[in-house]
């Protein structure tokens, strides 16, 4: 695609930073999306997300780092192409929708800066709100539209225009929990007929889960994981990302010859290693609550432990147990199935999967 | 290859705006900071050389007469004050925490004192309690058979009654709004611990609404120091000295204006202290009833002694109100008002003077388009550095904010000197020209624009200039497309807020009217030296409604409380 055969790069985040005052919002952040790719910046508040955002939008300059798009230098400290010439769009978490416009004439916006001529600009902006579902109020003004009529407007306004890539900050967090549900499909559905390059921040993982091609998880600034949604989650590599996304037991373990021995308990090395997986040394595992079976008998096979059923809760879709190896101060959750009942007091047999342990960093 | 595009770029990423900024601050130094440089330079420059001196000083202040008129100033101005707030804090508490009936009315006379411009109430009370020929001097008379009348507005007394009565709804306004404030679960918690009612009053709510008392009572004394027209009025026939009438005597021939600024230094002293004293009060923190939410309010059943309180605040407002413009309206329907009600007497004369005699239409029209002119040009002003400042969009916005506030110390009469001093002489030459008078104006009233501007665009959402500018638009456009049309109604309303006093603007006017641009306010002046208080009266009431319609246009479009809300 590029002509100077440099790797094929929408946006690329080199060593970006941004310090006010004494805190530093983003610290040293690099980051490359592809073209057509959507990616989710997912932390808990605080976390430089936003910042990162704003920084890639052009409403903030960085304190050091460069922001490149399709091989150009957008942003670096010192100077910075303003957000009206990066031919970018943005949605923003007040949707941010001009009240003293129609929807039609809101969508219609970028459109008539861009000097196309009266009939296309028509035709685009009907096009575009048939494809939201808004065709029927066009000539509303927003006051008159629910919430989740005026984020599809703040959709349409964005991708009318076709931009180089498309922003996304928090745009659902104001929405109540039903529509936000919808929303999130509605987004991916629309990220695939349009393929616009894309960055969500967000801080609800479930939102990056359903629309993202990677999440980039952020924490102090930095990003502490990049990778498919089923990666983060089956193969988190920090602390932080395995306990930020999803829930998970997380147990220190230690290579003692040909067992891995933890608090109580032992389980095989090799069963480790299968697929060319090596271990060494001290380390810790994320063991997810679902990855733990529970039987009420022992069977006859390697990676099976005794333990005491100490404390239950049904949630409806799932039981959330909690249990203590035989011997041992730990307290593991294990989910299980409506029908998987067990008592508090029990004995029972926990088995464990040692390829959905995740050894972990830090 | 970078490296050569950083001309181009840096082209490109020059924003339009930067020029915006650059001609706000360039008319900020012209309307603000020049004249007063200009009028703290002249006061230490001698009069013939143009070298350093403080020979200004020593005329200004050489005269024991000075030193009286300061005297005479403060002391004026502090029984005012004192008056005011007598006037206002029973009336305001009645208004907003008791069962009082008529309130609405009470309310609407009190905002009719307050858009009454004071030299006019004054020349009303001077068809009442002029000595003998006062409407009420000559009831006494009558009543009492004596020879002479019981009071005379030409006195000291009579001249802070006179200010005092259109100076209250300051305090009146501050007051109200503190006390609608006030949960009334607080003056219960009082109750339930055996406070009876009038104990409540005075140790709980009114301490409660002290810092807002003296906010507007701080106001009235720093409006009453610079007050001009109703000593020129009644203080000049009385020839009780004070300092803005002292500061007029310096422009009579021949003028001294290096004198006039060492004399007016002083007066901005008082009042740039007297202002910060009043940041300090309302600004302290622990008063919640002010900062917090209202809570629920009951209003106080006072049985029958309502019929009391609204007895005291009606008998205000028919001394603020009702008396005056009665004399007045009896005066602009007179052939000569001092042959009192007949309909011998009854004319239109008056009115069809001021409409169709050239020199007086002139005058009217010059009022109305110079105001507008200024009440433009300020709302235009307050709204692009008020959005630079709070859109941080260049360092140092606090200067611009100072720059913009600047006026608001600087007591009309000053700014007047200081105009003069600065644009009257050549090479501006501005004296005698509309032009001075619309800049003097401008200046005068800009605070009052940008913090209406400031607390308008601290209430739109940054992200609605965002969306525009992320779609392609610069920061003008956002400017032109977006806050404009959604700060419409408060751009109305500062431009009234602009516009109402500008058209009776007096102490600015006195020094910056030429011959062929005076405005109503010194034509009034003019016809009061000369005793034609009928054309005065006639005038006064065109004023008046043209106010009034403007007012109600106002509310229509801006809201009902536009005039008295508190900023």
């Amino acid at each position: 695609m590029n002509k100077d055969g440099m790797s094929e790069t929408r946006l690329s985040l080199r060593q970006i930073t941004c310090v006010f005052g004494k805190t530093t919002a983003v610290d040293r952040l690099d980051l490359d999306i592809a073209p057509g790719e959507f990616v989710s910046l997912l932390g808990p508040s605080g976390c430089g997300k936003t910042t990162t955002l704003r920084m890639i939008a052009g409403f903030m300059r960085p304190t050091a780092g460069t922001i490149i798009m399709d091989g150009e230098t957008v942003s670096s400290a010192a100077a910075s192409l303003p957000p009206e010439k990066r031919r970018m769009s943005m949605i923003f978490q007040s949707y941010a929708i001009w009240p003293n416009m129609t929807v039609a004439e809101n969508v219609a916006f970028g459109l008539k800066l861009r000097r196309f001529d009266r009939e296309t600009i028509r035709a685009r902006v009907m096009e575009m709100l048939d494809t939201v579902q808004l065709g029927a109020l066009a000539d509303r003004y927003p006051a008159e539209l629910s919430g989740g009529q005026q984020q599809r407007v703040a959709l349409a306004r964005a991708m009318v225009i076709q931009p180089r890539v498309l922003l996304l900050d928090e745009p659902l967090s104001n929405l109540d929990a039903n529509l936000r549900e919808e929303m999130r499909f509605e987004i991916r559905r629309l990220h695939d007929a349009f393929h616009f390059t894309t960055v969500y921040v967000t801080h609800d993982q479930g939102e990056a889960m359903v629309t993202s091609d990677r999440i980039a998880v952020m924490n102090h600034g930095r990003i502490e994981q990049i990778d498919a949604p089923y990666l983060l989650y089956t193969k988190p590599r920090t602390r932080f990302v395995a306990g930020f996304i999803g829930r998970t037991n997380l147990l220190g373990g230690a290579c003692e010859g040909d067992v891995v021995s933890f608090d109580g308990f032992r389980l095989p090395r090799r069963m480790f290693e299968e697929n060319g997986r090596a271990l060494a040394g001290a380390m810790q595992f994320s063991v997810r609550p679902q990855s733990i079976a529970l039987r009420r008998a022992r069977a006859d096979k390697a990676g099976v432990v005794e333990a005491r059923l100490v404390q239950r809760t049904y949630l409806g879709e799932s039981w959330d147990y909690v249990v203590s190896p035989t011997g041992s101060e730990l307290r593991l959750k294990v989910a299980a199935l409506p029908f998987e009942v067990f008592d508090v007091g029990d004995t029972v047999w926990l088995e464990f999967d040692p390829l959905q342990m995740a050894p972990i960093a830090g | 290859m970078r490296e050569s595009r950083g001309a181009a770029e840096r082209l490109r990423r020059f924003q339009p705006v930067t020029l915006l900024w650059l001609a706000a601050a360039a008319a900020l130094i012209f309307l603000v900071a020049a004249p007063l440089i200009r009028l703290l330079v002249s006061s230490f420059q001698s009069t013939d050389t143009g070298g350093f001196t403080f020979a200004n000083y020593a005329i200004a202040w050489g005269h024991p007469r000075d030193l009286v008129a300061l005297g005479n100033s403060l002391r004026y101005a502090a029984e005012v004050t004192v008056l005011s707030a007598v006037l206002a804090v029973p009336i305001a508490w009645g208004v907003s925490r008791t069962d009082m009936p008529g309130k609405a009315a009470i309310r609407a006379l009190i905002l009719g004192a307050f858009i009454t411009p004071p030299y006019l109430g004054a020349i009303g009370w001077i068809l009442l309690a002029g000595p003998n020929a006062g409407w009420l001097n000559r009831a006494w008379m009558g009543l009492t058979g004596s020879a002479n009348g019981f009071m005379s507005v030409y006195s000291f007394g009579g001249m802070v009654l006179v200010t005092a009565l259109y100076a209250f709804p300051y305090i009146f306004v501050f007051t109200a709004a503190a006390l609608d404030l006030v949960s009334s679960e607080m003056e219960e918690a009082a109750n339930i611990l055996g406070a009876g009612g009038l104990r409540t009053i005075f140790r709980i709510t009114l301490p409660l609404v002290l810092p807002a008392i003296l906010g507007g009572a701080i106001i009235v004394f720093l409006d009453t120091v610079a007050l001009f027209g109703t000593p020129a009025i009644i203080a000049l026939p009385a020839r009780i000295p004070v300092m803005t009438l002292e500061l007029w005597q310096f422009f009579e021939f021949p003028v001294r204006a290096q004198a006039a600024a060492a004399y007016a230094i002083p007066l901005i002293v008082i009042t740039l202290a007297m202002f910060s004293m009043q940041r300090l009060l309302l600004g302290r923190k622990g008063y919640v009833a002010l900062t917090g939410k209202g809570g629920v309010r009951r209003v106080a059943q006072l049985g029958p002694w309502r019929w009391l309180v609204l007895g005291y605040a009606l008998l205000v407002v028919v001394l603020a109100v009702i008396l005056p413009y009665a004399a007045l309206a009896q005066a602009a329907f007179s052939k000569a008002w001092g042959l009192g009600f007949s309909w011998a007497n009854l004319t239109l004369n008056n009115f069809r003077a001021l409409l169709f005699e050239a020199n007086s239409r002139a005058t009217i029209i010059h009022s109305f388009t110079y105001s507008a002119a200024a009440a433009c040009l300020s709302v235009a002003l307050a709204l692009v550095i008020a959005y630079i400042v709070s859109r941080r969009l260049v360092r140092g916005g606090g200067v611009l904010t100072v720059l913009c506030m600047a006026p608001l110390v600087i007591p009309g009469i000053v700014l007047g000197v200081a105009f003069y001093a600065t644009y009257a002489p050549p090479p501006i030459a501005l004296y005698g020209t509309a032009a001075i008078l619309v800049i003097g104006y401008t200046t005068r009233f800009l605070p009052i624009a940008y913090v209406n501007s400031m607390a308008g665009i601290r209430s739109l959402n940054p992200e609605m200039e965002e969306a525009v500018r992320i779609l392609g638009g610069g920061r003008l456009r956002a400017l032109a497309r977006v806050v404009v049309p959604l700060l419409k109604t408060n751009l109305v309303g500062s431009w009234l807020l602009v516009f109402i006093p500008a058209t009776r603007e007096l102490s600015t006017a006195i020094f910056l009217v030429g011959a062929r641009t005076r405005v109503i306010s010194v034509m009034m002046l003019d016809l009061s030296e000369n005793g034609s208080f009928e054309t005065l009266a006639a005038l006064g009431f065109f004023l008046l409604g043209v106010t009034i319609l403007i007012v109600l246009i106002g509310y229509r479009m801006v809201g009902r409380d536009f005039m008295l809300r508190r900023s």
